[in-house]
């Protein structure tokens, strides 16, 4: 492919999954105690999308990566000090909440006319990545959304790997159930790609990578435009913590046989 | 669910400080640069360095591969490059002291031998970066940017070398063993010299390609010492010798190497000039090691700052979760829910080690921001000597005392408010190179040796307390936080870099400097106007301290002791180094205040801090409150032991003013009405007493010392209560589920 790909990858901040995570009422509806003290950090499954777009647009020269986080401002330039390191991108900020309380159509609207408004983006060539899954609100429909909003039909659930061919087409691998892969052959762009784990570590941080970053990323923050309500019609009745009490802990080397053992027993309870 | 606005108490502290806390509190929260140099390290740290040492490689003495891996993550997320200029390939503009202050506190926040091992580079980098010649910075600065992948090249790693086997080296410098000597000298050529060095403690030798040596001239053509760049291709022996079995920061390299080698005189650090045939060195090694060690120590207070906040975490969840499990407690119980901390002393012991690493981080940023400052002016001045043709140390003297009274008048205006000083006269001043410089020499050389001997020091006691807390866990491997060996480790910061005596005898000479009390004593009102604005943040205790501090110092300098010997000189540490440590403290807790302040007034518009602002301030204050009665403790302690320890006590027999013999008590008792009743000494007229030592002391001219004590104790009013209440908000304050770390 000559041009190369579009990418854009919707990805906002989650609470540090280690902080202790208890919901409250807020004014404003359901909440999380302390949360906007909490220390933040990317999605994890949205972190794996940019990680593999970066690696994507290495791969096909002419490619560009935009990352679209909607998130508070304030707290998305303190993510940013980290995530800005990972990889370079452009940035595109939209200023309101990330919380899980939040109804995935409305953010997911909110998006859209966020990427819609990228100036010099080819709608064409877009592959619009994001995380499959969140480690908050995990509605699993967010990234979905937003490309049927964006009139994308070609769309990819939990992908593990992309492998692009020269003329532009790619060949995809979904996880499905029973521990399986679907692999599909796409034409090419535009396309969206809600991204599982993929294969990639997470790269180290580059703090010179990160200050290239800063230069979109200050604009960007800048000129970030509300979101207004993301709630929509959404009522919450009552927001509990699963019964089953999370112990965090940190192991090193367990085996999967030993994983499984103990999340089978921590889910009967 | 809870509901998250419980009543209307006064707000307390929801969560431990998070960075954006930080960044306003330590001056960075405009620096991208630097936020992004802290993930970064914070990234290995959390990360490749907490792994290593809790899969045991602290275990070896030996450099393992390993070790090896934490040189290259370090390279790859950019701490190695972060002392170096961009125009040699870093990506850090202007100093770099408060970006590798950062750095180094990061690292510490797990392990200070990750810490070392970058600090070690930078050192051996120093001297050049200093002192070195053009072609020697570009040679040495740029080969240490790590090599890009695919460039054909290797990276250039350092160590610094002046410590030598026992007996030469260590605390005085002076002494050295290392040699240098002229091996060839053809005519019209550079000279080839030999050099003779052996190495003791030297961080980086197992692994370093070049290193920086200190050395003294064996040779009448070469005049007094240099230090002199070695590299591992030179002609000759290049041992690094045997690892060092050290107890702690196991993942540094620390070896015992030997050196004898062939190099060319263009590498003595600094250059040289030929005068008579003799090679002079253009700066002694103590010259070098000056201008480098100012800097370096910074951070190595640092490092010590680090280990005490990051015990707060690990001890309160192993205090809360203390006697969870066994089932014989219900979630919801006090026992269950705060466990070890509804005991108020496990708390008040937290709150100090707490307090302590509060000061100590904000006296070392502090420090590391005044090098910041400094930096670009001691290089204006040194290009405004070389203009002046102004070279030696007498010379440079000279013209620093030829502007002290401008600098000293500089210093009472910058105290005056805007409106009512001279400000053309201000302005003339504020932009006079060589006033600045000497007024930021005199904080630097009071500074840099008080943070290094305040923050390791009592960092090290501190860290004792903090292991203490955590019971037996406390002293095992599987510590959370790994609280044991930060405590090992923190005696080596208080050694290694020149240990507490060496910084106790700078601050002997430095901290008598008429520039820096100048500045003292206007931090004094200061620190009352601080107190009438914000009663509760313990200023005013700590501006009677100060007072009593300089009462002090003022008095030893010019009083003599019982033998009628001077108290205060070079010599006489026994008086000198208690109120180099008397002065620590106080700079420590005011520095603590001034950060606080900041991020009152900067933290107060921050959107992000907006919830839990109030009580997140609060306790911060709270702890500066105990942190300012701890210091004036101490002050007053170290003060009225040197006032009156060097006095000999009244006796019965010698001459006592206030004694009276009960004879002559009653005579004049009969004319005087109620004379008796006062107090007075009374000898029987059989010569026994009262049993006591002798008299009780009264010294003329101390009066205003005794009231100073007197009023430094109702001063105190209000710091235990300040205590209370940090020690209730550890009980509440929110921590994570987890450490970041693993263990
Ligand atoms: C792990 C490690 C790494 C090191 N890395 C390096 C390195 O990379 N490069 C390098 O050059 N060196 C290095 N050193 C050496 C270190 O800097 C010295 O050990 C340190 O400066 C103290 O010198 P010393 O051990 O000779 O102590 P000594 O000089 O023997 O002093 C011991 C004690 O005697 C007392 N004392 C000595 N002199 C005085 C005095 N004048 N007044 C009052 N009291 C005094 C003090 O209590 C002092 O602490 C390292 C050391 C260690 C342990």
């Amino acid at each position: 492919m000559s041009n190369g790909y579009h990418i854009v990858v919707c990805g906002s901040l989650v609470p540090d999954p280690l902080q202790t995570l208890e919901p409250v009422t807020t004014p404003d509806g359901p909440g999380l105690k302390n949360e906007s003290m909490l220390p933040s950090v990317l999605d994890p499954w949205a972190a794996h999308a940019l990680y593999e777009a970066a690696h994507l647009a290495k791969s096909v020269p002419g490619s560009k990566v935009w990352l679209v986080s909607l998130g508070p401002k304030a707290k998305l330039q303190q993510l940013m000090m980290a995530v800005a390191q990972k990889a370079s991108f452009e940035f595109v900020a939209v200023d309101g909440s990330a919380s899980g309380f939040t109804d995935s159509f409305e953010t997911a609207q909110a998006l859209a006319k966020a990427i819609e408004s990228i100036a010099g983006l080819d709608r064409q060539r877009l592959l619009l990545f994001g995380g499959c899954s969140s480690a908050s609100r995990d509605a699993g429909t967010t990234v979905g959304m937003v490309g049927a909003l964006l009139g994308i039909e070609e769309q990819f659930l939990a992908v593990d790997e992309i492998v692009p061919n020269d003329d532009g087409s790619f060949r995809v691998k979904e996880r499905i159930e029973g521990a399986q892969y679907l692999v599909s052959e796409c034409a090419g762009a535009p396309a969206v790609l809600a991204w599982a784990t993929g294969n990639l570590p997470e790269p180290p941080n580059n703090p010179q990578v990160g200050m290239a970053n800063m230069r979109t990323i200050l604009p960007a923050l800048a000129k970030a435009q509300a979101a207004g309500n993301l709630r929509g019609s959404l009522r919450f009745e009552s927001v509990e913590t699963p019964t089953q009490r999370r112990e965090t802990r940190v192991v090193k080397d367990a085996g999967i046989d030993e994983i499984a053992q103990e999340l089978a027993e921590w889910i009967r309870g | 669910m809870t509901d998250s606005n419980p009543g209307s108490a006064k707000p307390t502290l929801k969560t431990l400080p998070g960075d954006d806390v930080r960044q306003i509190l330590w001056r960075y929260a405009d620096r991208y640069d630097l936020q992004m140099v802290v993930q970064s390290a914070r990234s290995v740290a959390r990360g490749l360095v907490a792994r290593l040492v809790a899969e045991g490689a602290r275990h070896s003495h030996e450099w393992t591969p390993d070790k090896q891996r934490l040189l290259d993550a370090m390279d790859e997320a950019g701490i190695t490059a972060v002392a170096i200029d961009p125009e040699h390939g870093g990506y850090i503009p202007g100093p770099k002291n408060l970006a590798l202050a950062l750095v180094a506190f990061e690292l510490s926040w797990v392990d200070a031998g990750a810490a070392t091992a970058s600090l070690a580079g930078n050192l051996a980098l120093a001297p050049i970066h200093e002192r070195g010649t053009p072609e020697q910075v570009a040679k040495y600065m740029g080969g240490a940017v790590p090599a890009a992948p695919g460039e054909d090249r290797r990276t250039l790693r350092g160590a610094f070398a002046l410590t030598e086997p026992i007996p030469y080296v260590g605390v005085d410098t002076n002494t050295m063993a290392g040699r240098v000597r002229v091996a060839e000298w053809k005519e019209g050529e550079e000279p080839m010299l030999h050099v003779d060095k052996r190495g003791r403690f030297i961080t980086n030798a197992a692994f370093a390609n070049f290193v920086c040596a200190a050395v003294a001239s064996d040779d009448p053509r070469i005049k007094g010492s240099c230090m002199i760049i070695l590299e591992d291709t030179d002609e000759g022996v290049w041992d690094p010798g045997s690892p060092t079995l050290k107890l702690v920061h196991q993942l540094s390299a620390t070896n015992d190497p030997i050196y004898s080698l062939k190099v060319p005189a263009s590498r003595i650090i600094g250059g040289y000039t030929v005068q008579d045939g003799v090679i002079v060195p253009n700066y002694s090694h103590a010259e070098v090691i000056e201008a480098v060690f100012r800097r370096t120590r910074v951070t190595v207070g640092l490092m010590t700052a680090a280990k005490l906040l990051s015990a707060v975490e690990p001890v309160i969840r192993y205090h809360r979760q203390r006697f969870r499990g066994g089932g014989q407690l219900q979630p919801g119980s006090p026992r269950y829910e705060l466990g070890i901390q509804q005991r108020e002393d496990a708390l008040h012991r937290l709150v100090d080690v707490w307090a302590t690493g509060e000061a100590a981080a904000s006296l070392g940023f502090y420090t590391a921001r005044l090098f910041d400052e400094f930096d670009p002016l001691e290089r204006e001045k040194d290009r405004l000597f070389a203009e002046r043709g102004i070279k030696g140390a007498r010379a440079q003297l000279k013209a620093f005392a030829a502007v002290k009274d401008a600098a000293l008048e500089f210093i009472r205006l910058e105290h005056m408010p805007a409106d009512k000083r001279d400000t053309a006269r201000y302005e003339e001043l504020l932009n006079d190179t060589l006033v600045q410089f000497v007024v930021k020499d005199a904080l630097s050389q009071v500074f840099c040796p008080a943070t290094k001997l305040w923050n390791t020091g009592v960092g090290a006691n501190m860290m004792r307390e903090a292991v203490s807390l955590m019971g037996g866990y406390g002293i095992t491997e599987d510590c959370p936080g790994f609280l044991g060996q930060k405590w090992m480790d923190a005696q080596l910061e208080a050694t290694y870099e020149g240990p507490e005596a060496v910084q106790r005898r700078q601050l002997t000479v430095t901290m008598v400097n008429d520039l820096f009390l100048a500045q003292f004593r206007h931090w004094i009102r200061q620190m009352r106007q601080i107190a009438a604005r914000k009663p509760g943040t313990g200023a005013c205790t700590l501006a009677t301290a100060m007072e009593l501090w300089l009462w002090t110092i003022e008095h030893l300098q010019k009083a003599k002791d019982a033998n009628g010997d001077t108290l205060y000189h070079g010599q006489r540490q026994g008086v000198a180094f208690p109120m180099a440590d008397a002065l620590s403290w106080l700079l420590a807790s005011r520095q603590q205040i001034l950060d606080v302040l900041e991020l009152e007034e900067k933290g107060k518009d921050n959107p992000v801090l907006a919830d839990g602002f109030e009580g997140t301030v609060g306790f911060l204050t709270d702890l500066c409150h105990v942190m300012a009665a701890r210091a004036s403790g101490e002050v007053g302690r170290i003060a009225a032991e040197l006032v009156y320890g060097y006095l000999r006590h009244p006796s019965w027999d010698g001459d006592c003013d206030s004694c009276f013999r009960a004879s002559e008590l009653e005579a004049v008792a009969s004319v005087v009405p109620g004379f008796d009743s006062s107090p007075l000494e009374v000898i029987q007229d059989d010569s026994s007493h009262a049993d006591k030592a002798g008299p009780c002391v009264r010294f003329p001219g101390m009066e205003r010392f005794r009231e100073l004590r007197l009023k430094l104790d109702g001063c105190l009013t209000g710091a235990r209560l300040a205590k209370d209440r940090a020690a209730a908000a550890l009980t509440e304050v929110m921590i994570p589920e987890a450490l970041d770390y693993p263990r």
